[in-house]
């Protein structure tokens, strides 16, 4: 094995890139359990999201355009999920699994004759001096705008829960949905955009994945990341900035057992691609031994009967 | 306006009609979605639902009910303990797939002896084998709380890994001329899981099923730990109240589904599939998650859940190669049935009523 | 005496009225809630609304505050009309209402949960301040800062008085606003609602609690099954007369024979357990012990380790072996299970959920805690019939009203669900029986059933601990009383001659009041 081959530099650049897929599927998931909702269909929507935005992109050839629709190709999906869990009052675990499924089969279906496709490239930020610091630059400032967005979007869901009236809002539902109801607040439409928010975000994170990090579409490709932005939330105790920490440490065994990889280790490749989930599991373990405090309401049916 | 009136209690007709409601309904969505891809909807559905049944090839098919029925209905069995109590083991496919590579294993290194107690000793070893795969989630929320959910499903992703890596490695056919993949069961019949009458697509695997439906069907009717079970799932306080033990409920639900999911990977590999191969698994794991709700979660109702299901997949294929049906188009077909059926579940603990929108 | 309640017709409008309520109707299926209930409130004014468990009070105030729709009716506001569409535009017209349940979140902090009540709140830093200045004024010490969840539950009531009073209410809706309050506080609170009259706002006052009232209130509406059956003025009527207009009837009160306490069947030294969760109450150094034919009453508010103490006497929590000790054997590490083949038998506070499953049958239900002494299995295997007919015999006994053994949980009343909870466990014959709050939400003639069925119980030699925050109860019941204070049990005393005054500081006295009042 060549250790000499991998390169920190590039190592912490491409771990921004491996991180921001599942940073954006976790925020918007964060948003959803912070109002009560526990939406286990991420991977489903990512995967939609994926689909729908390498097809937008190839067939305008505008990645701008890829990326919103698989924005609302993952919040139409959510809507499903929406109406059952809002509407009809489903079990949130079951109709998040349903979700899943049925994302997983849709995605394929909609990805037929998509398969080998090179999609438009997204453009690079590319500040001229700032990128130019050597070490400094190609980490922080060499990349694609939506690992930027990414940033932004964790900064932005933070400033919400936390300073606005929305957020305020959106966390009492989540924490006690009929004294919500019982001040006035509108539990259930709270909620269907929360629901939608964590749709879109896992859309975005999803085409990310096809757009930019492979870049390409393949079956199945998202490959579990959704389950993984769903334990990031957990790891994060529902805390915006925790998620960019826990998206960030992922990222980086990600592509540290790539460049193991790479480099020719005496590890069977597949146990070194084991290690992503591996770490998940250990990093959960490590995380509910001091019991982070859940949304008191999250996953409960609400419906005001009286 | 639609109102929801929490119904006093859940409704008896409707526990039973709203599975078949949301059959009916999905193939009419079927229809429609088959439609807008440029088939004849009525003919697809058709060949999925009749064709395997009373078509030209029914004589072939009908055996292949069974045979991909089976572990269908093994691991719903098993995930349905489970879901009655709350515990959420979404991994079966991966101990369906350790099951299948631990029995396999064992199978294997006797190569090429011949004795009888071969295959038992496969069967029991790849049930032990789901077991210990489950138990990791389990182990882990008794003893830290860690959610059951999220570890189980990582642990799928972690065993298909693992399956590729034997199939490359340890377990690949020496006599295989570099081709991956072990070893036929079929040419080795004291570790092959062959059909028990010629022709019925009857093989052990069946056999284990209706087992399993049988013991769940008087555990949950009959017996203290399954009413245990129904409690915790329903009132986990009135449980604990009652005394029942959450950890050891825990162990008993995810021990208990992860072997059943090892026993059905265990005959499958050994039987139908043939041999350890990198993709010998088709998502059987994921599939009785949609075959135990559809089931109601009830044993009896799990059996036929699993053959209707075992019917998609083989209507599929046919609709497959004689209208070029997309595959996905099935997968979908399958998740579309879940979600009609989470939203017709609601007329049985609600009732709708028309009101008139009224000024107050 | 009675001459002084009128029925509503009779009764004459005040010159000036805040609040008109005429003809207000609302139905549910299956019951009526509110049938034609008319009265009003005039600025400055106590109003009591009195009646049972389930006469309609919270629907009623439910519609003055916008969170339900009247059927037919009407309802004016400084004589223009008044329909809420929701809570905003009734906490805009002036109306606030401090709920019994369900208003405040945990997690958040005063000032947050301050906020969600209000409608254009200010910056948390300038509502902090002002949180301040209001609890001076009133007399209700807060700190703006805290989680809501590690409050008291006199605390979490200032809470929500103080979100009304930041609105400059003229009405203020209170649902039995003392259920949470030492007898100290309640005094406290008195002088705030005082203070607030004197201001000119007006005060819809909900309870059953006849003493209160009638230390309170300037007039009362009195509700039976949904109607208006008549209003009168309190401090000119005696309890007694109004609380036959309550309930309709006349019910027997408890009998108790004289008894005679035997040999300790229950001891418990130094109990100490965490608190179970993030906002529960730890149990520190517990002593009590418990005699054979005695009732000994456990009062206190809300949330002072009252459900803590039910989890660690039922099996539910585990202690030091020693800890507790059944008949001089140790059960502190024993399960619920083991503690119910030894006799020790307990009814949790929550009805569904926790003493009984909602969607389980009765019969269900019966098997839930009467596995074991009914002898319902055999060798793990349940006897349906058996279950069934133990539950039929609960059902029978306590006159529990249901179709059938059949019937779920969830379909029952509150009394009805609650006798069979209590009668499920007191014809097992327990050696020691444990209940919480057993006449909880129940109506007057169930919680008389219940309370007969406890005295009887121990007049036939089992030890009972009865766990309550309704003081009348206790002192009707019991022999001894103790008090639970932050998951503190004080000494017990015998009920008998106990004053008012000394039960209150047994209770804790005035919580967090730092600020002497008056």
């Amino acid at each position: 094995m060549d250790l000499g081959s991998i390169n920190p530099v590039l190592l912490l650049a491409s771990l921004m890139v491996a991180a921001t897929p599942i940073l954006i599927a976790a925020l918007g998931e964060l948003v959803a359990e912070r109002a009560g909702v526990l939406n286990l269909g991420v991977e489903g929507m990512m995967i939609t999201g994926a689909i729908c935005g390498f097809a937008a992109a190839v067939n305008t050839g505008s990645p701008l355009v890829g990326f919103i629709a698989a924005a609302l190709g993952g919040a139409g999906l959510s809507l499903l999920f929406a109406f059952l869990t809002q509407i009809a009052l489903a079990n949130q675990v079951a109709s998040g699994l349903a979700l899943t499924l049925f994302g997983l089969g849709l995605s394929a279906l909609l990805g037929q004759g998509y398969q080998g496709i090179k999609p438009p490239p997204t453009g690079k930020l590319d500040i001229p001096l700032l990128g130019d610091i050597p070490g400094l630059g190609p980490v922080l400032f060499g990349h694609d705008i939506m690992v930027y967005f990414g940033l932004g979007l964790c900064a932005a869901v933070w400033g919400m829960l936390k300073y606005t009236r929305a957020g305020l809002i959106l966390r009492a539902v989540g924490e006690n949905h009929d004294a919500a109801h019982a001040l006035g607040y509108k539990v259930v439409r709270v909620r269907i955009l929360a629901i939608l928010f964590g749709g879109a975000c896992a859309g975005l994170g999803g085409a990310y994945i096809s757009l930019i990090r492979v870049p390409q579409w393949t079956e199945g490709m998202t490959a579990g990341a959704g389950w993984i932005a769903l334990a990031l939330v957990v790891f994060a105790s529902w805390k915006a900035g925790r998620v960019l920490l826990g998206a960030w440490l992922f990222g980086g065994v990600t592509v540290l057992q790539l460049n193991l990889q790479a480099a020719g280790s005496a590890l069977p490749v597949e146990y070194l691609s084991m290690s992503p989930y591996l770490i998940t599991i250990l990093v959960l373990v490590i995380m509910s031994a001091d019991k982070p405090r859940a949304p008191a309401s999250l996953g409960r049916i609400f419906h005001a009967s009286q | 306006m639609l109102k929801l009136e929490k119904r006093p209690q859940p409704s008896r007709l409707w526990t039973w009609a709203a599975p078949l409601l949301a059959v009916v309904l999905t193939m009419l969505l079927g229809g429609a979605l088959f439609a807008a891809l440029g088939k004849d909807p009525v003919e697809a559905i058709a060949t999925i639902f009749w064709q395997p049944l009373f078509g030209e090839h029914a004589f072939y098919y009908r055996p292949q009910l069974l045979v991909k029925g089976a572990p269908l209905v093994l691991i719903a069995i098993g995930l349905a303990l489970g879901f009655k109590a709350g515990i959420w083991n979404i991994g079966a496919e991966g101990q369906y797939i350790i099951g299948a590579l631990t029995g396999a294993a064992v199978g294997l290194a006797f190569y090429p002896l011949d004795a009888w107690y071969i295959f038992p000793l496969m069967v029991m070893v790849g049930a032990l084998g789901g077991w210990l795969w489950a138990m990791i989630p389990a182990l882990l929320r008794v003893q830290f709380g860690t959610n059951e959910i999220l570890v189980s499903l990582m642990l799928v992703y972690v065993a298909e890994q693992l399956l590729a890596a034997m199939a490359l490695g340890p377990l690949k056919n020496p006599d295989g001329y570099g081709f991956p993949g072990s070893r036929n069961f079929q040419e080795y019949p004291a570790a092959h899981n062959a059909e028990i009458l010629g022709g019925t697509g009857m093989h052990w695997g069946v056999v284990a099923a209706l087992i399993a439906v049988i013991f769940a069907y008087i555990l949950l009717g009959r017996h203290i730990l399954g009413y245990q079970i129904r409690l915790t799932g329903q009132a986990p306080r009135a449980a604990r109240f009652a005394g029942v033990s959450p950890p050891r409920l825990i162990l008993f639900c995810l021990g208990t589904s992860g072997a059943l999911a090892g026993l059905a990977g265990l005959f499958e590999v050994s039987g139908p599939a043939g041999q350890v191969s990198i993709d010998f698994n088709v998502g059987y794991g994921f599939t009785a998650i949609i075959v135990a709700f559809l089931g109601r979660l009830h044993p009896v109702g799990i059996a036929l859940a699993g053959l209707l299901m075992a019917l998609t997949y083989i209507g599929g294929e046919i609709a497959q190669s004689n209208l070029g049906l997309p595959s996905a188009a099935i997968q979908m077909f399958q998740g579309m049935l879940l979600f009609v059926l989470l939203a017709v579940d609601l007329l049985t603990n609600y009732r709708i009523r028309f009101k008139a929108a009224q000024v107050a | 005496m009675t001459t002084l309640i009128k029925p509503p017709s009779e009764y004459r409008r005040v010159t000036t009225s805040l609040l008109t309520i005429s003809g207000l109707t609302k139905a549910y299926p299956g019951v009526v809630a509110n049938d034609d209930v008319s009265f009003d409130i005039a600025p400055g004014e106590v109003h009591a609304l009195l009646g049972e468990n389930g006469a309609g009070k919270s629907t009623l105030v439910k519609m003055i505050y916008g969170l339900v729709k009247p059927d037919s009716g009407r309802m004016e506001l400084h004589d223009k009309a008044f329909t809420p569409p929701e809570p905003r535009a009734a906490r805009a017209a002036g109306v606030a209402m401090v709920f019994q349940h369900f208003s405040l979140f945990d997690a958040l902090s005063v000032a947050e949960n301050v906020a969600l009540g209000m409608e254009n709140p200010p910056r948390l830093r300038d509502l902090a301040g002002q949180i301040r200045r209001v609890s001076e004024t009133y007399g209700l010490p807060l700190d703006p800062h805290r989680m809501v969840g590690d409050l008291s539950a006199g605390e979490r009531q200032r809470v929500e008085i103080i979100r009304c009073l930041l609105q400059d209410p003229q009405l203020l809706i209170m649902d039995e606003p003392t259920s949470v309050l030492t007898p100290q506080e309640v005094d406290i609170l008195f002088e705030t609602l005082r203070k607030l009259t004197a201001e000119g706002v007006a005060i819809l006052y909900i309870s059953h609690k006849l003493e209160e009232i009638r230390a309170l209130c300037d007039r009362a509406t009195i509700l039976r099954q949904g109607r208006n059956v008549g209003t009168c003025i309190p401090r000119d009527t005696s309890a007694r007369d109004m609380a036959q207009m309550m309930v309709g009837s006349s019910f027997e009160a408890p009998t108790r024979e004289t008894r005679t306490a035997g040999a300790v069947a229950l001891d418990v030294t130094g109990l100490s357990l965490p608190a179970p969760s993030a906002f529960g109450t730890p149990l520190r150094n517990i002593h009590l012990s418990l005699r054979e034919g005695e009732i000994l009453g456990i009062g206190g508010v809300a949330g002072n380790g009252q459900d803590e103490l039910l989890a660690a006497l039922s099996g539910e929590a585990r202690s030091p072996a020693r800890s507790i000790a059944l008949r001089e054997r140790p059960i502190g590490r024993l399960g619920p299970t083991a503690r119910r083949r030894m006799g020790l038998l307990t009814a949790p506070e929550e009805r569904l959920g926790h003493a009984a499953a909602p969607d389980m049958s009765l019969t269900e239900n019966a098997l839930l805690t009467g596995a074991d002494r009914e002898n319902l299995l055999t060798r793990g295997f349940i006897r349906w019939r058996a279950a069934r007919a133990f539950a039929t015999r609960v059902i029978d006994r306590f006159d529990v009203r249901t179709p059938g053994a059949d019937t779920a949980a969830r379909a029952l009343s509150g009394g009805n669900l609650q006798k069979f909870v209590i009668g499920r466990e007191v014809l097992q014959r327990p050696e020691v029986l444990v209940v919480n709050q057993p006449t909880w939400g129940v109506d007057a003639a169930a919680a008389a059933a219940i309370r007969q069925a406890l005295l009887d119980l121990a007049a036939h030699g089992s030890a009972i601990l009865c766990i309550s925050q309704d003081l009348d109860e206790l002192m009707e019941i019991s022999d001894r009383f103790a008090a639970l204070n932050e998951g503190r049990l004080s000494a017990a005393l015998p009920t008998h001659g106990l004053s008012l005054e000394e039960i209150g500081l047994m209770m804790g006295g005035a919580h967090g009041m730092e600020v002497a009042h008056g």
